[in-house]
Order: structure tokens, then sequence, then C-alpha cells
């Protein structure tokens, strides 16, 4: 008895520098690839917004009131009769900025707080732990909305409640690493050889937590742009008349038994961008750190 | 048992106690005077004073902490001037349209995704394996928001199959205005309840006991339903007390775009009202929920396996 | 092939010329190369060797457990006269728990931790067509049979409450509460201390022979196997080196490695000494076709033969075969 063997043929193995070898790796997962194609349009759609556009986007009646698309609209009109493409080409640029600036923010912030709670006396740690916690187990709507009520609706306001979110995750697993590399032995060899907090800092903590967090981060873009878009679709958001996904979304909500349009032009927008960065970021993660998400 | 109970409930009481003072820091931390906002420009010195007493705000702060502390123990969330009504009524009168929006949202989510999850562990790497984890992950992903107002327009405004808003008065008019809703918020759960079950119940299935069942002949299926599931199934259960945040935050959207009654549309307007002490009282009830949901789902979790159950 | 001429209807468990690989990252391994033995109806049959000589994953493919990445490629596995290999998967799946059995080595996770020694034994039971009580009043005569003091109260107990020892006689317990006609064991003694080993291997041999089944004894323990089994394979890198009678083999050893595996056995060395015995080098690796004699690298006695041609099997005595061509040679010599 013979069984052809087809399945179980040797892998081909990997050769060139690392950069190449994640090209590879990368392009052999199809949803990554695709996640990758809209985020490139998603970018570059924000950068070159203003040459893309075909109106103003801002400008009232540059056309009838909540038209159907034509030529001259390509998707139509809103209840102010602005130009819906043009503002939805726009709108890309609010979501991205909220969730560069925060992201970035809360790493910083997390970075240090993580620190801290690993470097620091054992009552910080505790008490900072609970911090994170209490912060976490809150549902970040509510929490947002508690902290829109004392700052008033802005972009600002979201950008600092998306931060202060997305922070307690970053920093604990600044705090885990921390933790790890403290108790080794060769840091406390090193330490014995007169070397600062500084330089172990920057030498033995950072590169070991950087890589995590990047892809932390990088799968955290679509929930806060989810964020950003759930918000200003609520109005605690932008402030009209800036164009904004959630904003369009909200327009269209309130027109939605006259016409489905500006329905579409503010949710598909939000939907290619949240499975493009989701995309993306799994395929990232499942490249460099599999077990990521179960040590959490 | 007890002694774990205890230790839960002085951490809820701790992060009550954090979430709270936070607020009133922040309150007072904020620029502006919450009277005023209430009252509105034309607002007279004496009528800002009155209302401040009426609050509680000329009082210094720790004094205001410490008898919002002492109401709570009442029962009492504080007073809303608005409506001239007890806060506590406001959200109690509320909170039972979100929790059972909630509650059917997970509970249908759960029925199709524990299944699910199980036939894509058994038919793992298959094409339709495949196809599910591409589509799990973007029902996950798209914001719970999005699908309410696209299954809005497509299931009550377009095709009237559904209705579009409120929660409905005898019992069969309240589930079928739960429908669209609870789609909106389950429909990512199914998502990734489906993921859960599938990565656990395939850690399992690769377990000795396992391969010790199959060796007596056991069915596939029986295996994954009698042996393997009561396992795999614990991390869910986890999930699911921790994702109540999660719910309550979709709750918020949801019942604001099919215009339901419940806690979430409740502090939206109390938000744009500038109304501090409704917030604050929705905060605090949903800070008890999420508290209670967590604890709840560990001792299920320690219940559910008989190695923990013992020392409970 | 072996022995085709003589294929006794005795036999329980016929393997002939099975070939296994696993696929890896790395290329193929080819785990199990050319092996056939015959496990007579009513006998204990222990297979003999190193980590990675593929005797466990023997044991798997005679049960059909074998992980996704495994793939027999030649062979077959006669069991009462039918191919294994070539039935459907439902049909060998009703052999299980009803014509076979098998006990596994870590008998600290072979039972489900929240399910009841009880309804694991239940379960087991599904071929039987008897009420729900007479299966219950099978396992606790089982029980009692593999000595669980008061199983009337302690078949409702999950398996956390029982030592490894204790576990293990509940695991031979439901092998054998289906009695089965062919027991595969592997390494079951292996995770349990030495007293306890002793212990078991006589539970084994006593139920054994009340029963009347077979049973197929994976160990790399040379006393346990000298102690249970009627015959000896050992096996080498895959490949079956040298098989006999437990006599045979513990008296009058053919293979280098036999020998060698004899001498580093602790429980057989009679003069007092500084240094455990022990055999130099390590298993080859599997990847790829090697031609020559697999053990050689590590033999003391091989000559350039061993390089050039693969040994076939030569016949010592009436019993006893071994593939080694020192025997080639010694007959030559006698010749």
């Amino acid at each position: 008895m013979v069984i052809v063997s087809s399945r179980l043929g040797p892998n081909d193995a990997a050769e060139a520098g690392p950069f190449g070898a994640f090209l590879r790796q990368f392009r052999k997962n199809r949803v990554g690839v695709v996640g990758a194609v809209l985020v490139i349009l998603i970018v570059a759609s924000a950068i070159f917004a203003p040459f893309v556009v075909t109106h103003d986007p801002t400008r009232i009646m540059v056309g009838p009131r909540l038209a159907p698309p034509s030529l001259d609209f390509i998707l139509g009109t809103d209840q102010l009769g602005r130009d819906t493409f043009s503002r939805a080409i726009m709108g890309s640029r609010i979501p991205l900025l909220a969730a560069s600036v925060s992201l970035s923010s809360a790493l910083a912030v997390g970075l240090v707080l993580g620190l801290i709670a690993g470097f620091g006396p054992r009552w910080l740690d505790n008490l900072l732990l609970l911090v994170f916690d209490t912060i976490r187990s809150f549902p970040s709507i509510i929490f947002a909305l508690a902290m829109i009520a004392l700052l008033g609706p802005s972009l600002a306001s979201v950008i600092l409640v998306i931060a202060t979110t997305s922070m307690p995750i970053y920093a604990r697993v600044v705090r885990t690493q921390t933790e790890a590399q403290r108790s080794s032995e060769y840091i406390a060899a090193e330490r014995s050889m007169g070397a600062g907090t500084t330089r172990i800092l920057a030498v033995h903590i950072l590169p070991n937590v950087l890589g995590p967090l990047m892809i932390l981060v990088s799968m955290d873009v679509p929930a806060v742009i989810a964020v950003e878009a759930g918000l200003s679709f609520l109005g605690m958001g932008v402030r009209p008349p800036t164009p904004d996904w959630g904003a369009i979304l909200n327009d269209g909500y309130n027109y939605i038994d006259r016409t489905p349009w500006l329905v579409i032009a503010g949710g598909i927008p939000i939907v290619l961008a949240t499975l493009g960065f989701t995309f993306l970021g799994e395929a990232l993660r499942d490249i460099f750190d599999p077990k990521l998400r179960k040590d959490l | 048992m007890w002694l774990y109970l205890g230790k839960r409930i002085v951490l809820a009481i701790a992060i009550i106690a954090i979430a709270v003072t936070l607020l009133f820091l922040m309150i007072r931390a904020v620029p502006g005077d919450p009277a005023a906002v209430l009252l509105g420009p034309r607002a007279t010195l004496e009528m800002k004073a009155q209302l401040h007493q009426q609050m509680g705000l000329d009082k210094p702060l720790v004094v205001q902490i410490v008898a919002f502390f002492g109401g709570l123990l009442h029962g009492d969330l504080g007073f809303d001037v608005f409506s001239q009504r007890p806060v506590a009524d406001i959200v109690f009168e509320q909170l039972p349209y979100t929790i059972e929006l909630i509650l059917v949202s997970i509970f249908w989510a759960v029925m199709i995704a524990v299944p699910l999850g199980c036939y894509l562990a058994i038919r793992r790497n298959s094409l339709v394996d495949q196809v599910a984890s591409v589509v799990t992950v973007a029902t996950i992903a798209i914001p719970s928001f999005v699908v309410a107002v696209y299954v809005l327009l497509i299931f009550a405004v377009t095709l009237r199959w559904l209705p579009a808003i409120g929660a409905g008065n005898n019992f069969r008019d309240v589930l079928i205005h739960l429908i669209l809703p609870a789609f909106a918020i389950g429909i990512g759960w199914v998502g990734y309840i489906s993921r859960l079950v599938r990565a656990s119940m395939l850690e399992i299935l690769g377990e000795n006991h396992v391969r010790m069942a199959r060796s007596f002949g056991l069915s596939e299926w029986r295996i994954v339903a009698r042996y393997a599931l009561p396992l795999a199934i614990l991390p869910t259960v986890t999930i699911i007390g921790v994702g109540i945040a999660w719910l309550l935050s979709s709750a918020v959207f949801v019942e604001v775009v099919f215009a339901r009654p419940g806690i979430g549309a409740l502090i939206v307007s109390a938000v744009n009202t500038r109304n501090y002490p409704i917030v604050m009282g929705v905060v605090l009830v949903t800070t008890f929920l999420i508290v209670t949901a967590t604890t709840l789902s560990d001792v299920a979790n320690a219940f559910l396996d008989p190695r923990t159950r013992e020392k409970l | 092939m072996r022995r085709d001429d003589s294929v006794s209807p005795r036999s329980v468990l016929e393997i002939r010329g099975l070939n296994l690989d696993f696929g890896t990252p790395r290329g193929r391994v080819h785990a199990l190369r050319n092996v056939s033995f015959d496990l007579p109806a009513g006998q204990v049959v222990g297979i003999v060797g190193e980590s990675g000589s593929g005797k466990s994953t023997l044991a798997y493919t005679v049960m059909g457990l074998l992980p996704d990445n495994a793939e027999v490629t030649a062979g077959s596995i006669l069991f009462e006269g039918k191919d294994l290999l070539k039935m459907r998967a439902p049909a060998r799946r009703s052999l299980l728990g009803d014509r076979l059995s098998m006990i596994f080595q870590d008998p600290m996770t072979a039972l489900n931790p929240v399910r009841t020694i009880g309804s694991h034994m239940i379960d087991i039971q599904h071929h039987e067509q008897v009420s729900r009580g007479e299966k219950r009043a099978r396992a606790l005569e089982m029980l009692h049979r593999v000595g669980i003091p008061d199983p009337e109260s302690r078949v409702g107990a999950y398996p956390h409450h029982f030592s490894g020892g204790m576990r293990q006689r509940v695991c031979i317990a439901m092998a054998l509460l289906v009695k089965p006609a062919l027991l595969v064991a592997d390494e079951p003694t292996t995770a349990l201390d030495a007293t306890l080993e002793v212990q078991i291997i006589h539970l084994l041999k006593q139920l054994q022979k009340e029963i009347g089944c077979s049973i197929l004894f994976v160990s790399h323990h040379l006393g346990a196997v000298a102690e249970l089994c009627d015959r000896v394979v050992i096996m080498y890198a895959g490949e079956v080196v040298e098989e006999g009678s437990v006599r045979d083999i513990f008296h009058n050893p053919a293979h280098p490695y036999t020998r060698a595996l004899l001498e580093c056995d602790p429980g057989r060395i009679k003069k007092s000494t500084r240094t455990l015995p022990s055999i130099p080098g390590e298993v080859p690796s599997l990847l790829g076709t090697k031609l020559g004699c697999i053990f050689r690298s590590r033999c003391p006695q091989a000559f350039d033969r061993c390089v050039q041609e693969n040994p076939v099997e030569h016949r010592i005595g009436l019993d006893q075969v071994a593939r080694c061509h020192l025997l080639d040679e010694k007959r030559l010599v006698s010749a």
C-alpha cells in the first residue's frame, strides 16, 4: 500500500534580509494585503484630499439639498446642499488625526507610567495598577461621555478621552516587561557594574517592549477610529461644519427616511477604515508575535 | 468562597470610590460653574447661589464627596434639579431597558457563536474555516453603530419589516422591537466568541484526555460537545463578564439610533444638557454593573470547573 | 517479506512493511521504516527502544490516533485478519473501545478534569447495548478489580481527587472494561515512581491472564518488559533491529544495539561500578533516506559493509531475528 505524498512537502526555506523575509511572509497573507491596500488608499486620500475633492466640502448650496448621486455629485448632496463625496474624502483627516495624536500620546504616557510601576516601589505599583484596571474596566464610551460632559464636545476632548482609555494597556505591557527584566540576573549584574537606570532602560527594557507595543498600537487604530466616529455621530466630536465620517453618518441618520445616500457615504468609509486597519494589524501580529494577545 | 467574594467586594468598592473621587475632582478642575451652565447665561447671582446650595456645590470638596458616599449607602445617587426628581429614580427607571437589550444581544450571540466555534474547530483549515476567519474579524471590526444605522436603513426604513424606534409594549412587541438593536450589538460578539471558542477548542482537542476519549472510539461530535466544550467554554464565560463594558458602550449608540429608552440614551441626553448629577448617576450604576458582572463570571467560571469549585 | 508463508491464524496483530513519515517544516521525517512483526493471540509483546525510536508512534499508528502531519506511506496492519489501514474511518473507529483499547503514558492528563470517573467509565461502554445501571455496575466491578478501594464512593469523584498511581489504575480499568482483543499500552509506568511501577506491572499481568487479551507493551524499561512480556521487539531509529522471545533476547542478544541496551540497564548491572554505562552518540536524524545500517555511527563493531548496504534479517535459532551484517559474516565464517 502506497499513499502518494503531496500534502507534506517540505517548506521553502527563508533567505534574504529580514525585511525581504517579512515582505514574503506578508504577501502570503491575502487578507493582510487587502488591509494594507485599504489603509494606503485611506491615508493617501487624507493626505491628498484637497486634490481629490470635487467641491468645497464646507460650502453650502453648491447643489440642491439631499440630491441623489449624479455626475457632478458622485455621492449626492446633504441637507445643506454640500457635496457628500468631497465631505467624505475630507472627513478622513479627522479620524486619522485623532488616532495618531491620541495613540502616540497614550503610548508616551503609558511608557512612562509603566516604567514607574515596574521600577518604582511596591505601593506605587499597586496604586497604578488599580488605576489602570479602573480605567480599563470602564465602558470607554460611558467614560468618554462623562469626560465630554465636563470638557464640552470638541475634537480635543475626544483625543484626550481616547488617549486616557488606551493608555492602561500599554502601561501594563511595559510594566510586565520591566518587572521581568528588573528581576533578571543580567540586570543585577549590570547594576553591580555600576550601570545607571537610564542605561538599563535604553539597552534592555525599551528594545524588548517596543515591538509588542507597536503591534498593540496598530491593533488599536481601528477601535480609535470607531470611537472618534461614534462620538462625532452622537454630536460630541468635531463641531460643524468640519467634515467627518461620524458627522456625515449623523446627518444621514437624521434624514434616513428621505435619502439613503448620506448614510452610505458616512458609513462605508468607517467600515473600510476599520476593516483595513484591523486586517493590517492582525497580519502584523500574526507575523511578529502570534501569542501577544494571550499574554495580556 | 466567602473570602473570594469579600476580596471582590473590597475591590469593587475601591474602584467605585476611585471613579467617584476622580469625577468630583474633574468637575472641580474644569473651568466654569456647572450651575451657571445649567441655568444659562441670563441667570442671576441669587439663582446661582440657590442652585449651588441645592446641588451642594457651596460646600468644600471633601464634604461633597463624603456626603455623596453617605447618600450612596442609602441608595441615594443625588438629586436632579432639572426634573426635580432623585437621580436614582431616573436611572433605575431606564436601567431595565438597557439590561434587557444587553442580555438578549449576548444571549443570541452565544447561541450562534458557540456551535459555530466548535464547528470551525472541527473543520479547521477548511475553506469554511478560512472564510469564517475573515468574516468574523470583519464583524468584530465594524462598529456597532454603523451596523445599527444600516440595519435600520434596510429593514426598518426601506423594507419596513421591523419597527424603527421605541421599545414596545407587550411581550411580543418588545421582542420585535429588540430584533434590530440586538442584532447590531450581538453580531460583533458572534465573531468574537466564535473565534474564542474555536481557539480554545483547538487547544483542548490537542490535550491528552481527548486522545484518550478518541482511543475508545467516541464520535468526534460527542468528544467536542461533552469532553472538550465544558473546558473550552471557560474563556468565553470570563470574556462575557469583562465584556459587559463593551456591551454597555454599544448599547449607548444602539439606544440612540433606535430611539430606545435606556441608560445609554439617558447619559447622552444628560451630557448634551450638562446635567452632571445624571451623568454621575449613570457612571456609578454602570460601574456597579461591571463589577457585578465580572464577579459573577468569575464565580461562574470557578463553579464550572470541579477543580476550582471545591475551593469556593 | 518474512514469514509470509507462515501467517499464523493465531496472531491478533500482524504488521508488515510499515513505513510512516511526519511532515515537518524541515522536511519529511521517516519515523517508521519497514517495520514488521507479529503479536500472537493471548501474548504480551514488548516494544523497546530509546526515546525517538518510533515505539510510541507505532502504538499510535495501530490505534489510528496519529497527528495530522503523519502519513503512512507503505505497509499493512492486519488486526484479526483485516487491514486497519485499508478500513474506512468509521469502521476503524468502531473497533476502538471494543476490540482495541489503549493505556497512555501520563495518567495525570489522561482523564478529563471536568468529568467524574464514573461518567468516563459509563461513556466508554458506548458499544454495549445495556442499561446505564448495568454499565455503572460493570464500572464498579472493574474499579474493584484494579484495586481502587471503596469504588462505590470513589466513582463519583473527579480525576484530581486521585493520585497518579490511582489514576493509572482507573485508566487500566477503563481500557480493560471494554474487554479488548488487543490492549496497547504506551509506557504506562514511565510517569510513575518505582514501587508503583511494580504494582502496575503486576496488575497488568494478572488482569491480562484473567481477561485473556493480547498486549502491545511499549516501554524503555527493560525490567518491566522482562517481567511482563512473552516476546520483545527492539526498535532503533524507526526500525526493528531485533525480535524474539524474552528469554532469547535477554540471554542471547544478537544485535550490537540490543547488547548495548542491556548493558545500560541499571537493573542488570552486577558488578559495582562508579559510572553508569551508556551508549555513546545520539539517535541519528531521520530526515531523508539513508543508505547503510542505521546504527553504524554508534556501533562499536561497525565495518565498511555497514556503510554500503542495509542489513537484512538473519534468523538466530528458532524464534529470533536480527538485522545486522555481523550475523551474516559469522555465518560465512562458520559455513
